[in-house]
C-alpha cells in the first residue's frame, strides 16, 4: 500500500482496517497526531487529507484517498504556519497534547473561512477537546490568525 | 485584620501523609545533607556545582525535578535557576534528571498541619517548616499540591546563585583577581576589563572548588526574567509544532508495543482468560498475564488493542459495591454517624445550643466520582535486563516508581533509571502507577526488549482512581440579617491512606484531612461555626484530583453559605466580605466585586450571577459567574476570578493556570460524572464522560493581587470556586437551588 504524508511517499504493508492514526504513529513514526479517544470524540488525531481536517482515528487506511498532511507538514519551528504563529503569540498550550489537533482543525477551517464569526469559530472548533481548557486562548488565536490571513 | 479564633486541634491530621509507619527520625538524619546526585558519573571537564546545574564543554543543563503535566513546571523551574545563574534559559538543556532523594519536596506536606493556611502565627509556621523533615526522610519527590513554585522559589534561585558564584570564584583564581571584581551575563563571567569567559570554559576548574554558598539572593527588583509581563513558556514552540515528545511519542530502539486489559472492577482479580483467537492475530508476539489482567505484546499499538479486545475473560468479584446508588447510600449512612467520626478541626461558638432556638435551615449536598481523564492516556516504556531497569514515562512520583521497580525486579534502586517525560495532562492521574507496574510485568516477560505499554482510552477510564464521591449535610441559622450558625458534616472515603498503601505498601493510620479540606479552613468568622468529617468505608479506590478535598468542599461550603446569606436577606458579596477575617482574602472578594461591577445577584430578566470564595493551598480565590437562562437552558456568559498567591513569577502562564483551573472546575460542575453499574464505570470514553468544549466556554477575566507575602502555587486553587459560583448564579437567574453535581442532572446547559 502506498500513502503520501507531508509530501513523502511511503510503502506500507498493513491490514486495510488499520486506522490512519496508527499507521502514522506506529508504522511511520510520525507522532504529531495524537491518540486521545479513538472514537472521534477528542480531535487530538486531526490531520488534513487534501487540505481538509479529518480525525485520523476514523479513517481506515484501505479507504484513504488523497494526500495526508500532519502538524509536522503544516509548519516547523523554523518555518511556522500562520496558525502556529498565532498559537505561539497567544501562548495557547498548557499540556499541549490536544494542540496538534486544534491547530490542524483551525488551519483547515480558516482556509475556507478567513473572516469567521465567533459563533462559527465555536462551531468549527468544538469537536476538539482540550482537557486543560485552553479555550479562551484558542478563540483568541483563531481570531488573530484569521485577521492575518484575511489581510493576506 | 480580624481576629483569628482558636481552632479545635484535637487531632494532628496527617491526612496528607507525613509520619508514615512511625518513621523515627533523629536530628542527625533530618539535618544530614543529601549528596548531590549529579556528582556520580561526572566526566572529566563536567561540573555539577549543585544538584540543579550541570555544565560541560557543550553547554549548560538545568535539572527541573518537578514534573511537567502542562502547568509549565519545567519553564518556571528553569527560569528560577536562570534568574540567578545569568543565562537565557532557552539556551540551556532542560531535563527532569533522574529521581533522587535530593529532590524531595519540602513544601508539599506543609499545609497538612492542623492550622488553616491564613493562620501564619509562630506555632503554625514552625509546624509547617517542620513538615519538610518527614518529606525529606520519606524521600517524597512528588509533583503536586500546587507546591512546585513555593518549594523551588528559594531552592532553585539559590542553586543558580551558588553555581554563578562558584564559576566566578574559578575565574577569579584563574585571572588572579578577586571574585567581587567580576560580574556575570548571558552565560559568561565578565572580567574587570570587559573580557568574557564562557561558563563552559570554567567548568573544569569550578568542579574542583567547594561551592560558594554564602550568598544573598537578588532583590526581585533586579530580576530580568521572573515577573516580566511577556514571559514565554520554553515548551511552547514544540507544543505548537507537534515536536514535543510525550511519553506516548517516545521511540526506543528495538521496542515492541503493548496494551493491557485488567478487571474493570479496579482491584478485582482475573480468574481466567481464553486468548486463542488473540494469539493468532497479526502482529501479536506474546500474551502475558499481569496482575489483575492480561497484556498483549505486538508490533503496533492498534494491533495490541484489537487482540486484547478478542480475549475472553473471567473476572473475579469486585472489592466495592455494585452501583453508584449503593455507594451513595453508604455515604448517606456515614454522614453524622458517631462510629464514622473522623475529625473536627473547626468548632467555634456553640452550635448545639444555637440550633435549639429559631428557624433552622437544612440542606444536603452531593458530588459524584470524577475521572481525571488527561488527554494523553497512561503509558510507559520499560526495559529490564539482568543489571538494569530503564523506565520512560511521565509521572508525578518518580522516586516511588524507582523504588517499586527495584522491589519488583530485585534490582538495587541505583540500577533503576526513571526518565521523566512531559505529560499530556494529569490532574492527579499520574500520582498513581498501576500502568507502570503492569509494564514492568510485561518487560520482565521479554527481558532485554523495551516494551511500550499504552492503555486504550477505555482502559484508562475503567482504571481511574477517581476523585471520591461525597455527601454533606448542613444546617444553619441567621439572626438580624446576618449569618449566625453554620454546621456542616461531610462524609467521604479516605484518599490518603489507600494511596500511600499503593505507593509504599503501607496505609497511613489516622484521620484523613482531605474529607473537609476546603470547608473547615475558610477564613470566615461566624459566631457558631463547625465542620466535621466522617470517614465512609473504602469503596472504589480513590486518589487526589486537581484541588483534592477542596474540589468538593469548596462547593459544599460556599453554596451553603450562599443559602444562609440569602435567608438573611443580605447581599452575597457584602456578607462574605463582612464575615471574612483575613485581610488578603477580603481584598480578593472586593477585587472580584470591582471586576464584575457587582451590585447584587440580579442582572435583569433571566439573567443572574453568583459569587463564590474558596481558599485552598493557601490561596484565596473569589469568582463571579454570570449566566443567562435561555429557552434551551443555561448559558454561561462570563467568569471573573480574583486570586492572591503572592508574587507572580510568570504572568502569562499564571493567567493560563487560573483560567484553565476555573474552567476545569466549571466544566466538571456542569456535566461530568463517573457513575458505576455492575461494579464498573458506566462511562468508557469521552462520549459518555462529558467535558467542557469551546462553545460552552465563557469569557474569562483574571486578576492577581499579590498582597500575600508568601508565594504559593496556582495550578489548583482556581478550581474549587467555579462550581459554587455557577450554582449560585443559576439560583440568581432561575430561583432553582441545585445541591448536586453535576448540575446537568437538574438543568440543561447550552
Ligand atoms: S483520537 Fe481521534 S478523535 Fe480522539
Ligand atoms: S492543552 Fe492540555 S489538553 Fe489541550
Amino acid at each position: 500500500m502506498k500513502l503520501v504524508v507531508n509530501g513523502t511517499s511511503h510503502d506500507i504493508d498493513v491490514e486495510p482496517e488499520m486506522p490512519l492514526l496508527w499507521v502514522l504513529r506506529d508504522e511511520l513514526g510520525i507522532t504529531g497526531p495524537k491518540y486521545g479517544c479513538g472514537i472521534a470524540q477528542c480531535g487530538a488525531c486531526t490531520v488534513h487529507i487534501d487540505g481538509e481536517a479529518v480525525k485520523s482515528c476514523q479513517v481506515e487506511i484501505g479507504d484513504l484517498e488523497g494526500e495526508v498532511t500532519t502538524i509536522e507538514g503544516l509548519g516547523t519551528p523554523d518555518a511556522l504556519h500562520v496558525v502556529q504563529e498565532a498559537w505561539i503569540a497567544h501562548q495557547v498550550a498548557q499540556c499541549g497534547y490536544c494542540q496538534s489537533g486544534q491547530i490542524m482543525a483551525a488551519a483547515s477551517f480558516l482556509a475556507t473561512n478567513s473572516t469567521p464569526s465567533d459563533a462559527e469559530i465555536d462551531e468549527a472548533m468544538s469537536s476538539n477537546l482540550c482537557r486543560c481548557a485552553t479555550y479562551p486562548r484558542i478563540r483568541a488565536a483563531v481570531q488573530s490568525a484569521a485577521t492575518k490571513l484575511s489581510e493576506g | 485584620m480580624g481576629k483569628v479564633k482558636t481552632i479545635a486541634r484535637r487531632s494532628f491530621l496527617i491526612g496528607s501523609a507525613a509520619i508514615v509507619g512511625g518513621v523515627a527520625f533523629g536530628t542527625y538524619l533530618a539535618k544530614r545533607a543529601i549528596p548531590n546526585p549529579l556528582l556520580q558519573g561526572l566526566a572529566e571537564g563536567e561540573a555539577a556545582i549543585t544538584p540543579y546545574v550541570k555544565i560541560d564543554a557543550t553547554g549548560i543543563t538545568l535539572i527541573t525535578p518537578r514534573a511537567d503535566k502542562g502547568q509549565g513546571a519545567y519553564s518556571i523551574q528553569a527560569s528560577l535557576i536562570a534568574e540567578e545563574l545569568d543565562i537565557d534559559p532557552a539556551t540551556a538543556t532542560i531535563t527532569p534528571g533522574l529521581p533522587d532523594p535530593a529532590y524531595f519536596n519540602g513544601t508539599v506536606l506543609a499545609e497538612s498541619v492542623p492550622f488553616p493556611a491564613y493562620d501564619q502565627g509562630k506555632i503554625a509556621e514552625t509546624m509547617r517548616d517542620f513538615m519538610s523533615v518527614p518529606a525529606k526522610l520519606l524521600e517524597v519527590q512528588i509533583t503536586g499540591g500546587s507546591s512546585t513554585v513555593p518549594d523551588g522559589y528559594v531552592t532553585l534561585r539559590m542553586a543558580g546563585a551558588v553555581a554563578r558564584e562558584t564559576l566566578k570564584e574559578a575565574a577569579a583564581r584563574q585571572m588572579g583577581v578577586s571574585r567581587d571584581q567580576l560580574s556575570t551575563k548571558d552565560g559568561h563571567v565578565i572580567l574587570p576589563d570587559g573580557r568574557k569567559i564562557p561558563y563552559s570554559d570554567l567548568a573544569p576548574a569550578a568542579s574542583k572548588l567547594d561551592p560558594i554558598t554564602d550568598i544573598d539572593l537578588r532583590d526581585p527588583k533586579e530580576w530580568r526574567i521572573l515577573g516580566k509581563a511577556d514571559t514565554k513558556r520554553l515548551d511552547m514552540v514544540a507544543k505548537c509544532t507537534g515536536t514535543e515528545t510525550y511519553g506516548l511519542d517516545l521511540q526506543v530502539e528495538g521496542m515492541v508495543h503493548a496494551t493491557v486489559r485488567s478487571n474493570p472492577s479496579v482491584g478485582g482479580e482475573m480468574v481466567g482468560f481464553d486468548a486463542t483467537e488473540a494469539q493468532s492475530m497479526r502482529g501479536v508476539s506474546k500474551i502475558v498475564p499481569v496482575s489483575g489482567g492480561v497484556g498483549v505484546i505486538a508490533d503496533n499499538t492498534w494491533r495490541a488493542i484489537q487482540a486484547v479486545n478478542a480475549i475472553e475473560f473471567e473476572w473475579g468479584p469486585a472489592p466495592f459495591p455494585e452501583s453508584s446508588e449503593q455507594m451513595f447510600d453508604i455515604l448517606e449512612a456515614a454522614v453524622g454517624e458517631d462510629d464514622k467520626y473522623d475529625h473536627r478541626q473547626r468548632d467555634e461558638g456553640n452550635v448545639d445550643d444555637a440550633v435549639t432556638r429559631g428557624e433552622i435551615i437544612e440542606a444536603s449536598y452531593r458530588i459524584p466520582y470524577l475521572a481525571h481523564a488527561p488527554l494523553e492516556p497512561m503509558n510507559a516504556i520499560v526495559r529490564v535486563t539482568d543489571d538494569a531497569c530503564e523506565i520512560w514515562t511521565g509521572t508525578q512520583i518518580p522516586l516511588f516508581v524507582r523504588n517499586k521497580a527495584a522491589a519488583l525486579t530485585g534490582l538495587k534502586p541505583e540500577q533503576v533509571f526513571v526518565y521523566g517525560h512531559p505529560m499530556g495532562g494529569s490532574f492527579g492521574h499520574r500520582l498513581e502507577m498501576t500502568h507502570v507496574e503492569q509494564t514492568f510485568e510485561l518487560a520482565m516477560a521479554v527481558k532485554g526488549t523495551p516494551v511500550k505499554m499504552t492503555w486504550s482510552r477505555e482502559e484508562d477510564m475503567a482504571h481511574e482512581y477517581p476523585r471520591p464521591a461525597a455527601v454533606a449535610k448542613a444546617r444553619g441559622k441567621v439572626l438580624d440579617g446576618k449569618v449566625d450558625t453554620f454546621d456542616m458534616s461531610v462524609a467521604q472515603s479516605a484518599i490518603v491512606s489507600g494511596w500511600f498503601d499503593r505507593l509504599m505498601g503501607r496505609p497511613v493510620p489516622g484521620p484523613d484531612a482531605t474529607i473537609t479540606t476546603g470547608s473547615w479552613d475558610q477564613p470566615f468568622d461566624i459566631p457558631n461555626y463547625r465542620v466535621t468529617g466522617y470517614r465512609a468505608p473504602d469503596m472504589v479506590p480513590v486518589t487526589s484530583w486537581r484541588s483534592v478535598g477542596a474540589s468538593g468542599n469548596g462547593f459544599f461550603h460556599d453554596c451553603f453559605l450562599d443559602e444562609l446569606i440569602h435567608a438573611a436577606g443580605a447581599d452575597p458579596l457584602a456578607e462574605r466580605i463582612r464575615l471574612c477575617l483575613h485581610d488578603t482574602s477580603r481584598k480578593v472578594l472586593e477585587a472580584v466585586g470591582e471586576m464584575s461591577d457587582w451590585n447584587g445577584p440580579s442582572l435583569g430578566p433571566n439573567r443572574g450571577r453568583g459569587v463564590s470564595f474558596c481558599m485552598s493551598f493557601g490561596v484565596p480565590v473569589a469568582q463571579v459567574i454570570e449566566v443567562t437562562n435561555t429557552e434551551d437552558g443555561i448559558k454561561v456568559d462570563k467568569l471573573y476570578c480574583a486570586v492572591d498567591s503572592g508574587p507572580v513569577l510568570d504572568p502569562t502562564n499564571f493567567e493560563a493556570q487560573v483560567s484553565g483551573g476555573a474552567l476545569f472546575g466549571l466544566g466538571h460542575a456542569m456535566s461530568s460524572e463517573l457513575t458505576y453499574a455492575d461494579h464498573a464505570t458506566e462511562q468508557t470514553n469521552f462520549d459518555g464522560y462529558e467535558a467542557l468544549r469551546l462553545y460552552q466556554t465563557p469569557s474569562v477575566e483574571v486578576k492577581a493581587l499579590s498582597n500575600a507575602q508568601k508565594i504559593r502555587g496556582i495550578g489548583e486553587p482556581a478550581v474549587p470556586p467555579a462550581a459554587p459560583a455557577l450554582a449560585n448564579a443559576i439560583f440568581a437567574a432561575t430561583g432553582q437551588r441545585i445541591r448536586e453535581l453535576p448540575l446537568s442532572k437538574h438543568i440543561d446547559f447550552v
